[in-house]
């Protein structure tokens, strides 16, 4: 079987014509991995730019309230540009910079991983370019403006559902069209060879972090781990070092839109089929002939027809569950941690607090919950104020 | 003889590429039909899908047309079976793995060889993911076509080693669509090929002119050419027949020609 393979998922399905870059990716990743000088220099970036260590949070106002186990918040929301993207964008603008290349490309949906490419770009002075879909950049155009701002360009996607598979699409298709000077920075677990690799081993400090932080805090590991899962990156990210644990539940939760008897879902696991797509065999929102499913969720990060291939393989073997929480019950969530918390999550992060508010009171008040609080919310207050149906100026 | 190595056994071969369904299966019918009166040697047929990542704006736009009109991969055999009736012109599928793989590709291939389909062309497989496919169309009958790329380098000549029928060399990087001129070195791609191989080599992606046209087959056995064409299915609609069909005659004139570049 082909390269990076997670059980049957994974492989490389992509034009010749990018076959190369790929390997080459895969070479450079392979040297500089092991480089401690890449690997101080990626420490410092994290650290005295991006500020991690993140925060583990004791949600302790919201444990009391729902009266069973600990919610614990692991603040991917306070890293700088506001999410966990940031992580793995550091990492391969980086890697790209020392594979020589000096232009750097990239899709986004909520415009959370456009802003953290156009962040990193600006700061290692690479050019720029952006793909959005035309649907995502009306919801979300304070980010766009932001990725301006940061210097990038940022390119309208008005193809098929224009929304984030589309941005994937026409980022990959400008990849092959300039391969030999640009990189293009995957915004999450998926893609072919060596991405879904590269992607989880960036964002795995979320994990490690939080092993660290909760033994301390609690001398004994977490019960459940709750994260949003778009393509997978924050949910791998948080996962990844609890793999071996066997005590440790592993939950994503998918955005499951307006239900996942609607069409209108973006439910990968929950309503999805095997297939192979975007470089990948995994699962895919579909129809019977294999043409890929216009996805639906409230939120923008989330609105994507598949799953990263090492989440699918997670699926199968069973080590991790995957549960649809929909647009209804992520707003609520929403609004309920800015009420109870006094913190404003990202629309996709409230996915995995809705999953905590259900899960919690029926557990005991010894267990714990860690939920990832992948991004902060301000990109969203406007189109949760929609959703509520008043009107506000940006 | 193989029928794909048959389109390149009477000189050079002129292969034009559609989008079945585009506007509407009756008219892909005709133009199949007429397309190879008009001189095609292999006609390259698209199944449409949704997220055709290696094509350009024009050949987006014919999937998205077909597959608003409601075509499905049933409906294309169906009409394939059809047209059998009365040509037996090679013919080479173009599409991506979704489509093969969710059909069931061990199904899909059953269904190209009772239906007579020649090769099948998949630009998101690439040699690494070839046993993907390989197997069934091994069993069933089925010539799969590799790709190489202004990229492919020093992988053309592993691709080369284990190619069928013909290999399909792209001109240009980036996406399907005209394209003025072309930088690549076709001729030393070409000449990487054939030393490896004595293979078929068609030239495919940007080409729009007669004397494009003419000047690939200079250093090559034939062109594909699919955005041309798609643009003007695009214009004409239902009224498109006689156009394409025109067109071809005067690109399979330019490739028969020598020396077309001098006239
Ligand atoms: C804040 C936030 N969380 C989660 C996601 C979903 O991506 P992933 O599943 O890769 O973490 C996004 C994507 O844009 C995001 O912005």
């Amino acid at each position: 079987m082909s390269k990076g393979r997670f059980g049957i998922h994974g492989g490389q399905y992509v034009p010749e014509t990018l076959m190369n870059a790929l390997t080459q990716l895969e070479e450079g990743y392979r040297y500089f991995k092991d480089d401690p000088g890449f690997q101080e220099e990626l420490k410092d970036l994290f650290n005295n730019y991006a500020g991690r260590p993140s925060l583990l949070y004791f949600a302790d106002k919201m444990t009391s309230d729902l009266g069973g186990a600990k919610i614990y918040l692991k603040r991917e929301d306070l890293n700088h540009t506001g999410s966990h993207k940031i992580n793995n964008v550091l990492g391969q603008v980086l890697l790209a910079r020392r594979m020589g290349k000096n232009r750097v490309i990239a899709e986004t949906g909520a415009g959370q991983h456009g802003v953290a490419t156009a962040t990193a770009a600006a700061l290692m002075g690479m050019e720029c370019e952006i793909f959005m879909g035309r649907e995502d950049i009306e919801r979300q155009s304070l980010n766009v403006y932001r990725m301006e701002l940061l210097g990038a360009r940022v390119h309208a996607v008005t193809s098929g559902t224009k929304t984030l598979k589309d941005a994937v699409n026409e980022t990959m298709r400008e990849w092959t069209s300039r391969v030999d000077d640009t990189h293009y920075v995957l915004g999450s677990v998926m893609g072919p060879h060596p991405f879904p690799t590269i992607v989880r081993d960036f964002q795995s400090i979320i994990g490690r972090e939080v092993k660290q932080q909760i033994l301390q805090q609690e001398n004994r590991l977490p019960d459940i781990l709750l994260a949003c899962v778009g393509g997978g990156s924050n949910a791998i990210g948080l996962f990844y070092d609890f793999i071996e644990d066997a005590g440790t539940r592993l939950i994503g939760c998918e955005a499951a839109g307006r239900g996942i008897n609607t069409a209108e879902t973006a439910a990968t696991i929950a309503t999805g089929r095997l297939g192979i797509f975007h470089g990948m065999k995994s699962y895919f929102c579909q129809d019977e002939y294999g043409q890929i499913a216009p996805v639906y969720s409230i939120s923008a990060g989330l609105d994507y027809p598949g799953i990263g291939p090492e989440h699918a393989f997670l699926y199968d073997s069973g080590r991790a569950e995957y549960v649809p929480v929909s647009d209804d019950e992520a707003v609520l969530a929403f609004e309920y941690l800015a009420s109870t918390e006094g913190i404003i999550c990202a629309i996709e992060s409230a996915h995995a607090v809705a999953y905590a508010r259900k899960i919690a009171p029926a557990m005991n008040k010894d267990q714990i919950i860690i939920v990832n609080l992948s991004g902060r919310g301000d990109k969203d207050v406007a189109a949760i104020a929609r959703y509520r149906r008043i009107d506000i100026y940006e | 003889m193989n029928r794909v190595k048959e389109a390149f056994s009477k000189g050079k071969a002129f292969i034009p590429f559609i989008t079945a369904g585009d506007p509407s299966l009756a008219v892909t019918e005709q133009l199949i039909l007429k397309m190879a009166e008009s001189g095609a040697d292999l006609i390259e047929l698209g199944i449409p899908f949704s997220d055709p990542i290696a094509e350009g704006l024009v050949i987006q736009r014919a999937d998205e047309r077909a597959l608003i009109g409601g075509v499905t991969t049933d409906k294309i055999f169906a009409m394939i079976k059809r047209i059998r009736f009365q040509c037996d012109i090679p013919l080479a599928f173009m599409t991506y793995v979704n489509p093969v793989f969710t059909y069931g590709t061990e199904r899909f291939m059953q269904k190209c060889r009772d239906t007579r389909i020649d090769a099948l062309i998949v630009p998101d497989v690439p040699f690494e993911e070839k046993a993907e496919l390989a197997p069934y169309c091994e069993k069933y009958g089925i010539t799969l076509i590799s790709m190489v790329a202004p990229s492919s380098h020093d992988r053309i000549e592993m691709i080369a080693r284990e190619a069928q029928g013909f290999v399909y060399c792209v001109s240009s990087l980036g996406v399907t669509g005209v394209r003025e001129g072309i930088k690549t070195n076709i001729g030393a791609m070409v000449k990487l090929v054939k030393s490896v191989r004595d293979i078929p080599c068609a030239i495919g992606f940007g080409i729009s002119s007669p004397e494009q046209a003419a000047r690939m087959v200079q250093v090559a056995d034939g062109v594909i050419v699919g955005s041309a064409i798609v643009k003007i299915v695009e214009q004409y609609g239902e009224d498109c027949i006689p156009y394409v069909a025109e067109y071809v005659s005067q690109m399979k004139q330019a490739v028969g020609c020598p020396d077309f570049t001098e006239l």
